[in-house]
């Protein structure tokens, strides 16, 4: 071979090492929304003279925005792959409502009532995937049909009647907690069934963590330097720790929701970034043709994401429907509008291919935080639909800036 | 001629990290064809950039003197208004708006605020004859080829009376014929005293039409050459772009051919949309192991229809024919089972159908074949990196790490992550649709060695090119395809590019 060509081993740079400064500004986006979230906890603590933080006011944000949080989950992956869901709100307040009638009309157990209402919820995503995947219609318009639909359906079903009493397993998916009975607050300084979960999934943390840096270090990969993987994972591991203690000095413990939802969380972080399906995600909203010309079925992948979608707004509507005791023709309004917020402040691009389970959660906590630092400080509903705009702007407005200076730096 | 209408004196541009033009020097006289010569990355389209305003005065070191007085421009608008309009590779049309529309965007004809339809058509007429199109003004430009789409660019150019054109790759994306028209109308400007420069790969044309060329290597000013007397050859500008004498511009390659892979069978292929309309009409081809075979195809004769609708139909509607693999019938149905089936796309349009831009290059790499770094649906991301790790070092992708984001390579170094992606699919058959498009002559080298160590192993490949020269260099054999069917089937020994021109231009009896 006639090769003239310069010897690769010389010309390929040597991989550059990222230290301190640098790497932090290259995870500007990943920080700036935790310390977003720190800075508003702390603002409100300060301002409702520790209120904020109360183990019972904690216990309260936490049920309060449970539903907003398992919608922003789903509705995170949509926007990832381009879509958009609208429908949400109005399909949580039907599952609801079913729900309501399955037990009250037609006395079904209070389980078989949750399994019947979650198919329901997953035919109604089948319903409005197959119109966005397999005809092609903008999930903009098929979400914004299925949000008149199903808030029509609710109100049918419900003869715009409001359904209440519901039994109380029903209520305890909702509004309840995890034994109650075992550690009686009268008794205990805490809750220790609060406090063996809190160490359990520190040290299921603390344990996974380490072993994928065993793991990448043994496969001699790139990885973040040690000193911020280590504060990392001490600053979580507090955080965990310190809404364990918070939670278990509140009168009840641990609300069963937020056991869900934690389970709910770390299994959809694990899909989307370590699962087939997941990344095929991330391809689609990235480069829909590129994913197409690998081999990706996008129609599916577009399918399965408002099947998902459906499952996690009964999940939704029967934990607002429990807390509640009540299932009415108006519920779950506006929640679409709260999930797709928390997407957004999470870091998700309108364009898709970009956001994270865990950017969606922590943007949910944002508003979640605002709307109770609020309504402790008696600030009008008024006021506080404001400044939740504005956040969401801001938020969206720092990382369209982010990015832009991000993009002219590598120029 | 002697006077300078443009003198770029000691351009220095940094971005964190990385020096991009170090002391850069360029002399435009006037009224001449300017052509700026360099391998991707030697800085051409940042020394643009700073001349059209793009990047602003002060972000730069150095002056600018343009018709004789010192510039500082704060952005494209501030360039334009003295008469330097530059015409981007990827083309900027709205398809939406009519071609005339289009011509006067952001510089409408208009009479209290309310646009003068019958100036706007009837100047933009006048401006599309300037340019040698016989067009309506008022269709949509993205109803129009890109050939007349670039003229359609110039025309918008003129539109704001330009002094100073440039035109980045105006000849890439175009076929012969176009380009031809293209270069033809650039000679036809300079006579109305219009100075151009151009940036290009395409060697050739460069020497049929430029006056003079500037060579950058890595950031700096080489040399310029006069062109006029003839004496510099092509070898000689490749010389000064890499620094290096290259013996050959293809790499050598010893065949050995085996048994045949893939062969298609009357394959006939209809527009997605016109489904009466016939694309790809009744073609047989083959292709055998350890074979580099070509085809050959004006723009519109139906090469990269023929290619997709093999690739899991992935173009086309009501395709017949059949596909043997191995002297056995298949079935591809979809773009799934032709990868489960051996066979690899590499697209024409890396940006657009090739890669995830915003994702890094492992998980593009990872990309079309997924399932063997996964178990039970749970991607081994660990693997994944020690495969993009191997591919980055075998095809000698030029990136610090695999986590390095695809939209921020240089075309060739996409070309090697879309080209790993699919080695890593283990096809038994690559299509590589104009492999080496956009992409520098050095990197041009490596790609063709890559495909030269492909057909070693035993693949059979097909390369789609609109460039002759490429083809000859590489093939064992190549097909011609005119007007969706295929006029020939020529062995590398008979070929010659008049020959296969000739069968290329084959019209229908």
């Amino acid at each position: 071979m006639a090769t003239t060509v310069k010897d690769p081993a010389v010309t390929a740079p040597p991989p550059p090492v990222k230290h301190g400064l640098a790497f932090l500004t290259s995870r500007l986006r990943q920080i700036g929304i935790f310390v977003a979230l720190i800075v508003i906890v702390a603002l409100f603590q300060v301002l409702t003279g520790g209120a904020l933080l109360m183990p019972d006011n904690v216990s309260n944000i936490i049920v309060q925005n449970s539903y907003i949080l398992l919608l922003a989950i789903g509705m995170v992956m949509i926007i990832v792959a381009g879509h958009i869901d609208l429908s949400v709100g109005s399909v949580a307040a039907f599952v609801g409502a079913m729900s309501g009638i399955m037990v009250q009309d037609w006395s079904f157990p209070w389980w078989l009532a949750f399994i019947v209402s979650l198919v329901i919820g997953g035919l109604v995503g089948a319903w409005q995937g197959f119109w966005v995947a397999y005809v092609g219609i903008p999930a903009f318009i098929v979400t914004l049909a299925g949000m008149l639909v199903f808030r029509g359906l609710t109100q049918i079903v419900l003869e715009n009647q409001r359904i209440t009493g519901f039994p109380e397993e029903y209520r305890q998916l909702g509004g309840g907690f995890l034994f109650p009975g075992l550690f009686p607050a009268e008794t205990n300084i805490l809750d220790w069934t609060t406090v063996g979960l809190g160490v359990i999934a520190v040290v299921l943390l603390v344990v996974s963590q380490l072993r994928g840096r065993a793991t990448r270090a043994r496969l001699a990969l790139e990885d973040e330097p040690a000193a911020w993987f280590f504060t990392k994972l001490a600053f979580i591991a507090v955080l965990i720790l310190g809404l364990t203690y918070l939670l278990a000095g509140s009168r009840s413990g641990t609300p069963i929701v937020l056991v869900v939802l934690g389970i709910l969380i770390v299994a959809y972080s694990l899909v989307m970034s370590n699962s087939v399906f997941g990344r095929h995600v991330y391809a689609r909203g990235g480069n829909l043709q590129a994913a197409q010309l690998s081999g990706v079925n996008t129609k599916r992948i577009d399918f399965m994401l408002f099947v998902n979608m459906g499952v996690l707004a009964a999940l939704a509507g029967l934990i607002f429907t429990g807390r509640l005791n009540s299932a009415g023709p108006g519920a779950g309004n506006l929640f679409e509008l709260d999930a797709i917020a928390a997407a957004f402040i999470g870091g998700a691009a309108v364009t898709g291919g970009v956001g994270t389970v865990i950017g969606a959660i922590t943007g949910g906590l944002i508003m979640g935080v605002l709307n109770n630092g609020m309504s402790l400080l008696g600030v009008g509903i008024d006021y506080q639909q404001f400044i939740k705009g504005m956040v969401l702007l801001l938020a969206v407005g720092f990382d369209v800036f982010n990015k832009r200076r991000a993009s002219s730096a590598l120029k | 001629m002697a006077e300078n209408i443009l003198r770029m004196r000691r351009i220095t541009k940094t971005f964190p990290g990385v020096k991009a033009l170090q002391d850069v020097n360029l002399d435009v006289a006037r009224g001449e064809v300017h052509a700026i010569c360099g391998e991707n990355g030697a800085g051409k389209s940042t020394l643009m950039k700073v001349l059209s305003g793009v990047y602003p005065h002060g972000t730069y070191d150095g002056d600018i003197e343009f018709e004789g007085g010192v510039v500082e421009f704060k952005d494209i608008r501030d360039s334009e208004r003295d008469g330097i309009v530059i015409i981007h590779q990827e083309l900027a049309l709205s398809p939406f708006l009519s071609v005339a529309e289009n011509i006067f965007l952001g510089n409408e004809r208009e009479k209290r605020g309310f646009i003068d339809w019958n100036e706007t058509n009837l100047e933009a007429a006048k401006l599309l004859r300037r340019v040698g199109l016989d067009l309506n003004p008022v269709v949509r430009a993205g109803d129009i080829g890109v050939g007349k789409q670039q003229l359609v660019e110039i025309a918008k150019a003129l539109s704001k009376n330009v002094k100073l054109l440039i035109l980045d790759e105006p000849t890439a994306a175009l076929n012969d014929e176009d380009s031809a028209h293209l270069l033809g109308l650039v000679k036809g400007l300079r006579k109305e005293g219009i100075t151009s420069i151009i940036i290009s790969h395409k060697l050739n044309e460069i020497r049929a039409i430029a006056d003079s060329v500037t060579i950058l290597r890595d950031g700096r000013t080489i040399e310029t050459l006069s062109l006029h007397d003839g004496s510099v050859t092509e070898e000689r500008i490749i010389k000064g772009m890499v620094g290096r004498d290259m013996a050959s511009r293809y790499p050598d390659r010893t065949p050995v051919i085996g048994e045949e892979v893939l062969r298609v069978e009357d394959w006939t292929v209809h527009h997605p949309q016109e489904s009466a309309r016939v694309v790809v009409d009744a073609a047989n081809l083959s292709v055998r192991a350890g074979e580099v075979v070509g085809i050959a195809g004006l723009m519109g004769a139906g090469r990269t229809e023929l290619a997709m609708s093999i690739f899991g139909r992935s173009y086309g509607s009501n395709i017949t024919g059949t596909l043997y693999k191995n002297g056995a019938p298949i079935t591809a149905r979809t773009v799934g089972e032709a990868i489960r089936h051996g066979i690899a796309y590499a697209t024409e349009d890396r940006k657009k159908y090739g890669l995830n831009l915003i994702d890094d290059i492992k998980r593009n790499v990872s990309g079309a074949a997924l399932g063997k770094l996964a178990k039970r649906g749970w991607v081994d991301s660990g693997r994944e990196a020690v495969v993009a790790g191997d591919y980055r070092r075998s095809m000698n992708i030029k990136a610090p790490t695999v986590t390095a984001i695809t939209g921020k390579l240089s075309g060739g170094n996409q070309q090697k992550v879309v080209l790993s992606k699919w080695m890593f699919s283990d096809p038994d058959v690559l299509i590589l649709d104009e492999p080496t498009r956009g992409i520098d002559v050095g990197a041009k080298y490596e790609i063709y060695t890559i495909i030269n160590r492909l057909a070693a192993e035993g693949k059979a490949v097909i390369v789609i090119s609109s460039e002759l020269p490429e083809l000859l260099g590489i093939c064992d054999r190549i097909y011609t395809l005119a007007e969706g069917r295929i006029t020939a089937e020529v062995p590398i020994g008979q070929a010659t590019p008049e020959l296969l021109m000739q069968y290329m231009t084959k019209e229908k009896d």
